[in-house]
């Protein structure tokens, strides 16, 4: 047993050396046997699909290249948050990690814990990514992690119950209200809205201020360039409400969370849903959901609004999950080898394994692929626009209040011209 | 033995492990707490010092003062629920038939976790398919509340969750100090003739009230650092009008990723609650205690 423990001890000391010594930095590509620290939050029982995948690029990895072993270290979503934080605060980041963008990245890129990685992108990944994915990773023109996911958020709905009240998908937002009102006075729901989660307000609100001011006034308000006491987008504010005083979504939204809220929609008692294409597998591929609904659900392209500035074909979204190498990484040339043979396998193994859209082109022509997942791909692939989700994209703090904003809107707790105020507050206190 | 035990230098060699333990557990991380308040930090990066910035900032932070206000509305309605506690517990104590279990009703809700209170009062408070509001309907409410997304109801929403979550414990502590008092003594008091109120007032209020001192401190500091089921069911909305102080600190400091200002909040929550447990000890100070004799 002392013997065992002697051993153990020694082992964690070894390894201690080799992550902070840094001498051996870009040494390995030699063949000297290193050992790749690799963080990261699929695991088996959450996210089987996607644990799987990276099993199998790792084995192949490894297999490639004798010399190299990765590490996993597996941790569920809120723990790993919590877990790099921890860690980065003592400077013991692993090797390689998953991150999320732009304002969750900047604190860590500030604290100089990431490596740049844009030597990877000018290498064989070049035009690997879909356009608009690598941009949410820089910072001062510096690519900081290499996307794994892309989103976009269409409006999916119940076609069953479209057709039993006679809708058509609504292209104009008028006929969005119009189909809003007969479901409400035929007791469905209109909308499933969680907007204790604030998020997933947000998407409302943003597509509505993209469709009536225009997607270059929206994000130049974000930014801190404009400002959100823009007309259209105090319209947008006010256009909130309208929705909210004429019923469209589900009752109690404030208070349910967004899993509540998709239950709803799952259950049939709310005929839309705004959400990620994360959603894809729950209505395609998930055998705990019924056929008879999965077969149901179709999507549609938020509608234009009457004299507004944006076009249909512009979208709310944002990249999920990113990979970054460790500034401090005692093996930095392995990481990022490592990283980039991840991303190039990811992608076709993560639609297929794991129902997730990724952030590199993938050709779905040779794929068995549920319709709607082509129908979104090529939707992402003629996109004008994709105007990242706004509590990524702006400052911690920016970010808290837009989405505490969001639901003072949302519960009339705050007026169109407050709600603005305190978002051009927020946006210039964060720059 | 009793050498042993007098010997200083053995004494401090038992005390020590223990004291070094709660020292790095709990009084260096306070301290560090009140200094980390003393900084602006991310959490991440490199701390700057500012002085009582973050202290200062506090007092004119209205978000602030809205929910410490709610943190002692929570106070205010334990302190308040500890009479019906002490009520339930004497009429267990009085061996009525099934005492034995409705003792066990009573501490049930205290063996379930908070995240598990919390789902099923979500499912209780759920607008459109929950219990409360499906009899609400079938008893001809028209259009009843969304209990969790109503700012005006949102807090009592909350308040009875918390308070019956805790109710079996208090009852269980009043229980046993009541069930300490000889039974000569309420013998001797219904010989003298007096009834079941008297003696409830007049004889064992007196006697559990050091008990009842100290659960009075328990349930309003308890209530002041309040945090699991608010942060599971509302997670302080809607629009903050379910924030408690400690909420509020999590907000500001895990999600705003401002650090220095939310161990501000966590160190100045410390002193309300020492200041708090300092004035009900002082109120409820009396100079004589009552003794069994």
């Amino acid at each position: 047993m002392a013997i065992c423990l002697v051993l153990v001890a020694a082992g964690c000391g070894k390894n201690n050396n080799e992550g902070n010594s840094g001498s051996k930095e870009n040494a390995g590509v030699s063949g000297e046997k290193v050992t790749v620290n690799f963080m990261h939050l699929w695991p088996e029982g959450v996210s089987a699909g996607q644990n799987k995948i990276v099993n199998q690029i790792i084995k192949a990895y490894q297999a490639e290249h004798p010399n190299v072993t990765i590490k996993q270290e597996v941790l569920d979503n809120e723990q790993y948050k919590n877990k790099l934080k921890v860690l980065s605060a003592s400077n013991k980041l692993p090797d390689v990690g998953v991150t999320w963008a732009a304002g969750f990245l900047q604190p860590y890129v500030e604290g100089k814990l990431f490596t740049p990685v844009d030597d990877l992108l000018s290498g064989e990944l070049n035009g690997k990514f879909v356009s608009g994915t690598t941009e949410a990773y820089a910072i001062d023109g510096k690519t900081y992690a290499l996307p794994l996911e892309f989103n976009i958020a269409p409006v999916y709905y119940n076609k069953a119950l479209f057709e039993k009240y006679n809708l058509e998908i609504p292209q104009t937002y008028e006929q969005l209200k119009a189909v809003a009102k007969t479901l409400s006075e035929n007791g469905i729901a209109p909308i499933a809205l969680g907007n204790k989660d604030r998020w997933t307000g947000s998407l409302w609100y943003m597509y509505l201020a993209d469709r009536i001011a225009g997607q270059q006034t929206l994000s130049g308000a974000i930014n801190g360039d404009g400002s959100f006491m823009d007309e259209g987008l105090l319209k947008a504010a006010t256009e909130v409400q309208t929705l909210v005083d004429s019923n469209a979504f589900v009752k109690g939204f404030n208070g349910l969370s967004n899993e509540e809220a998709k239950s709803e929609f799952l259950n049939g008692k709310a005929a839309m849903y705004m959400m990620g294409t994360w959603e894809l597998p729950n209505f395609t591929t998930n055998e705990d959901i019924p056929k008879e609904f999965r077969d149901s659900v179709g999507f549609f392209k938020f509608p234009t609004v009457e004299g507004g500035k944006g076009d249909i074909n512009s979208w709310v979204g944002g990249p999920g999950v990113g990979l970054f190498v460790a500034e401090n990484s005692a093996v930095k040339a392995e990481a990022k080898a490592f990283v980039e043979y991840f991303v190039t396998q990811w992608g076709e193994q993560a639609v297929t394994g794991a129902g997730v859209i990724p952030a590199t082109k993938v050709d779905t022509s040779s794929m068995e692929l549920p319709q709607l997942y082509i129908d979104l791909f090529n939707e992402m692939n003629q996109a004008s626009s994709i105007t990242l989700f706004a509590d990524v994209q702006m400052q911690a703090s920016a970010a808290e209040t837009h989405l505490n904003m969001i639901q003072a809107l949302f519960g009339k707790a705050a007026t169109p011209e407050k709600f603005s105020e305190e978002h051009d507050k927020a946006v210039s206190e964060g720059k | 033995m009793d050498k042993v035990l007098s010997n200083k230098k053995i004494i401090a060699l038992y005390v020590l492990p223990s004291l070094l333990l709660i020292l790095a557990i709990v009084y260096i991380p306070i301290v560090l707490t009140a200094y980390y308040g003393l900084n602006e930090w991310n959490g991440i990066g490199a701390m700057t010092f500012v002085g009582l910035d973050n202290y200062l900032a506090l007092f004119k932070d209205t978000t602030f003062w809205n929910s410490a206000w709610h943190s002692l509305l929570l106070a205010v309605f334990s302190g308040i629920s500890l009479v019906l506690y002490l009520i339930v517990a004497m009429v267990l104590a009085a061996r009525i038939k099934g005492a034995n279990l409705f003792r066990k009703i009573y501490l049930i809700p205290m063996l379930l976790s908070s995240v598990a209170i919390a789902q099923l009062w979500l499912k209780i408070y759920h607008p459109t398919n929950g219990v409360l509001n499906s009899v609400l309907e079938s008893l001809g409410f028209a259009n009843p509340p969304a209990w969790l997304a109503e700012s005006s109801l949102v807090l009592f929403a909350l308040f009875i969750p918390i308070l019956w979550q805790y109710a079996g414990f208090y009852i269980l502590i009043y229980y046993a100090a009541l069930k300490n008092i000889p039974a000569s003594l309420e013998e001797a008091a219904k010989i003298d003739g007096a009834n079941a109120l008297q003696i409830a007032w007049k004889i064992k209020l007196p006697l559990v009230m050091e008990v009842i001192k100290v659960t009075i401190v328990l349930a309003v500091v308890g209530s002041l650092k309040y945090f699991d089921l608010i942060f599971v069911m509302t997670d302080g909305g809607p629009n903050g009008a379910s924030e408690v102080m400690a909420s509020y600190m999590y907000h500001e400091a895990f999600r705003a990723y401002d650090f220095g200002y939310g161990s501000a909040i966590g160190f100045f929550l410390l002193v309300i609650c020492l200041a708090v447990t300092w004035v009900i000890r002082k109120l409820t100070a009396s100079k004589d205690t009552i003794q069994y004799s």
